[in-house]
């Protein structure tokens, strides 16, 4: 506790006078489309696919990833391959998951990032440790920037969160982008539309 | 332990031998740097304000610092994180060392952090028989190679492609030849995934803190730190103190110009928000000082703890592009490296301030707008008042002195001057003459201004 005080004390005597802290700042105009997500989710790339009122997301994840094994869902609402929450399941045993599905709570227009939480993915690692991600989120839920977006978050009480965007990439050698570094090699955005 | 008897300039000569490769190096930032440009752009007319936005933030931070960390503290530990506070790097590598300790742990894995770099844990763990694999892919090829990251985003900037290869070849067993990025990449996948499966301690370093909250955020592309410190059984995270932020709201515009700034991406991959432990989990987090209340109370160097470490003042320095990162002999180079380190040590770091051309592009590029070039300048008097400038400059600078301020002494020798370099030039375009080794003298005019002067306009 020493450090502590001691730090806190240098601290408290150097730091300069008060500044007030800057009113803050507005954020954009920017569009806050489904579009301009998806523009930049390519881009960055991840890839997207919409999915029609009519239309049934099992479906759909079936027709883009026919030959995938070792699927689990932690969506309620895709209930094929679905994977309840048990405590005694520890994160390495998933290692061998080639596709996981789960649900984000908002896009981001400005940099194609999902918001999720532990809530969401159930499994802290899975997300990560997954081959193949599948996050599906609302079209409405598409804000156009970070300012929004914290703004959507507020003073929500999760234990961990994430911004996701995109694939696991590298470019650490020679600046070549390679996609699947520690993570998922490739990441598929559902909108519902 | 680091070692060093060479200046900045001689451990640049030694980078510049291979001209080829001086070129490489300066084109590969300078291509980052161009894609820092166009994302900068991208956001129009919001990128100034964001930036404006950014530094006001962080002067009220630095202005109310010793309450906001008693206020992140106490948000953390009801959280149910473990808070320890350290007063330098060896009191921050002797935390780390008793927590594996006590959980009788021989092995680690880490995804980067500058400040255990700072502190130099590795080499002092390594001492202590504990194993720290490097898990950021570039972290990874230095820490083979028995190197330090030459860049703070970029670790392995310096290393080709084919080098990469060939140390796969030595300690992973890749085939020889092989220098597809793609498949060494994979290779070190493959290998890092058996050490996040198999560690139970993971080190990350931590990009925002909130105090507010209690959470702290840890942005990577690779998502090393997240497979990490997810898997681990405790998760110890190591941050500055000037890494706090008031409020969670605060990151929208910390995280628009993070990645942006660094390599012209929108955002990083992941961005995560480490709040409570998970179930089970212990979670560490070890606040450090080694010297930042200290350049806290100097005014003008003060704003340097504003620093986001996206490394956009790197990758657009004239100097880093061509000297290399190594020769800036300490774990944060470049411009801003130049203005932190002589602060944990005058003598060792006295040359720093002087790496640079103070054109200013450092501070034009800056996210937080820190005034860089203005501080490299600033440290230069410092140093030379407290007597760390080198001898040969302080005895030049004398002569020119008194040579300046006698007119008549000033004439004598500028005529003298003229006349010597015209018979002997070799006098001065010689190698004793540090001015010399990328230029010529300029030819000796015949006569001086003044004399000019006096015969044209005596009437």
């Amino acid at each position: 506790m020493r450090s502590r005080d001691n730090i806190l004390k240098a601290v408290k005597e150097n730091q300069p006078p008060l500044e007030v802290k800057p009113v803050a700042y507005a954020g954009s105009a920017l569009e806050g489309d489904v579009a301009a997500f998806q523009r930049v989710l390519e881009t960055i790339g991840g890839t997207c696919y919409h999915v029609a009122a009519d239309e049934s997301v099992s479906d759909k994840i079936k027709a883009v990833f026919p030959d995938a094994k070792n699927v689990v869902s932690v969506m309620t609402s895709v209930q094929e391959n679905f994977m309840q929450f048990a405590a005694n399941v520890t994160g390495h045993s998933l290692e061998h998951i080639e596709l996981a599905i789960m649900e984000a709570e908002f896009g981001v227009a400005e940099n194609g990032a999902v918001w999720l939480t532990e809530a969401n993915s159930k499994y802290r690692v899975l997300p990560f440790i997954t081959e193949y991600l599948v996050v599906v989120i609302d079209a409405v839920d598409i804000v156009p920037d970070m300012q929004a977006a914290y703004e959507k978050i507020g003073t929500q009480d999760y234990d961990f969160g994430v911004f996701i965007a995109g694939p696991s990439k590298t470019a650490d050698i020679e600046q070549s982008l390679v996609l699947g570094a520690h993570g998922p090699k490739r990441m598929t955005v559902l909108i519902k539309d | 332990m680091e070692q060093h008897t060479k200046d900045h300039a001689a451990l640049a000569d030694k980078f510049n031998l291979d001209e080829d490769r001086v070129d490489w190096h300066d084109e590969t930032l300078w291509w980052i740097r161009q894609k820092r440009d166009k994302a900068a752009w991208s956001l129009g007319d919001e990128w100034e304000p964001l930036r404006e936005q950014a530094s006001a933030i962080k002067s009220h931070t630095l202005s109310n610092l010793s309450e906001y960390l008693q206020e992140f503290e106490k948000s953390a530990i009801s959280n149910g994180i473990k808070v320890h506070w350290a007063a330098d790097a060896q009191e921050h590598n002797d935390i780390v060392h008793s927590i594996l300790v006590a959980n009788n742990i021989e092995q680690l894995v880490k995804s980067k952090s500058m400040l255990t770099e700072e502190c130099h844990l590795n080499d002092y763990l390594k001492e202590k028989n504990i194993d720290v694999i490097d898990t950021d892919l570039g972290e990874r090829i230095v820490q083979l190679a028995g190197e330090t990251p030459s860049h703070i985003v970029l670790p392995c900037i310096h290393w080709k492609k084919e080098e990469i290869g060939e140390l796969f070849h030595e300690h992973l067993g890749t085939p020889k030849g092989n220098a597809d990025p793609k498949f060494l990449t994979n290779a070190a996948r493959i290998d890092l995934r058996e050490k996040f499966l198999t560690r139970r301690i993971a080190i990350t370093g931590v990009n925002f803190a909130i105090a507010e909250t209690g959470e702290f955020v840890v942005c990577t592309n690779e998502g090393n730190a997240d497979m990490g410190a997810h898997l681990a059984d405790i998760h110890i995270a190591c941050m500055g103190i000037e890494k706090l932020i008031p409020e969670r709201k605060d990151l929208g515009v910390f995280l628009r110009l993070l990645a942006r700034s660094a390599t012209g991406q929108p955002i990083t991959t992941y961005s995560s928000h480490f709040k409570k432990p998970r179930k089970g989990q212990e979670v560490h987090i070890v606040l450090v000082d080694n010297g930042r209340s200290r350049q806290l109370g100097r005014e003008d160097f003060r704003n340097s703890l504003k620093c986001i470490r996206c490394g956009a003042c790197f990758n657009t320095c004239p100097v880093y592009r061509r000297s290399g990162g190594h020769s800036y002999h300490t774990a944060i180079a470049g411009p801003i490296g130049s203005i932190l380190s002589p602060n944990l040590d005058m003598a060792k770091y006295a040359d720093l301030p002087f790496a640079s051309t103070l054109c200013g592009s450092c501070s034009n590029v800056c996210p937080v707008k820190i005034n860089i070039h203005e501080q490299l300048y600033k440290w230069r008097q410092v140093l030379t008042t407290e007597g760390h400038s080198p001898k040969s400059k302080t005895v030049a600078m004398k002569i020119m002195a008194g040579t300046l301020s006698s007119p008549g002494f000033f004439s004598f020798a500028g005529s003298w001057g003229r006349k010597v370099m015209r018979v002997i030039p070799g006098l001065l375009n010689n190698r004793f003459n540090p001015w010399y080794k990328q230029r010529d003298m300029p030819a000796p005019p015949k006569q001086s201004f003044t004399e000019w002067y006096k015969k044209n306009h005596q009437q």
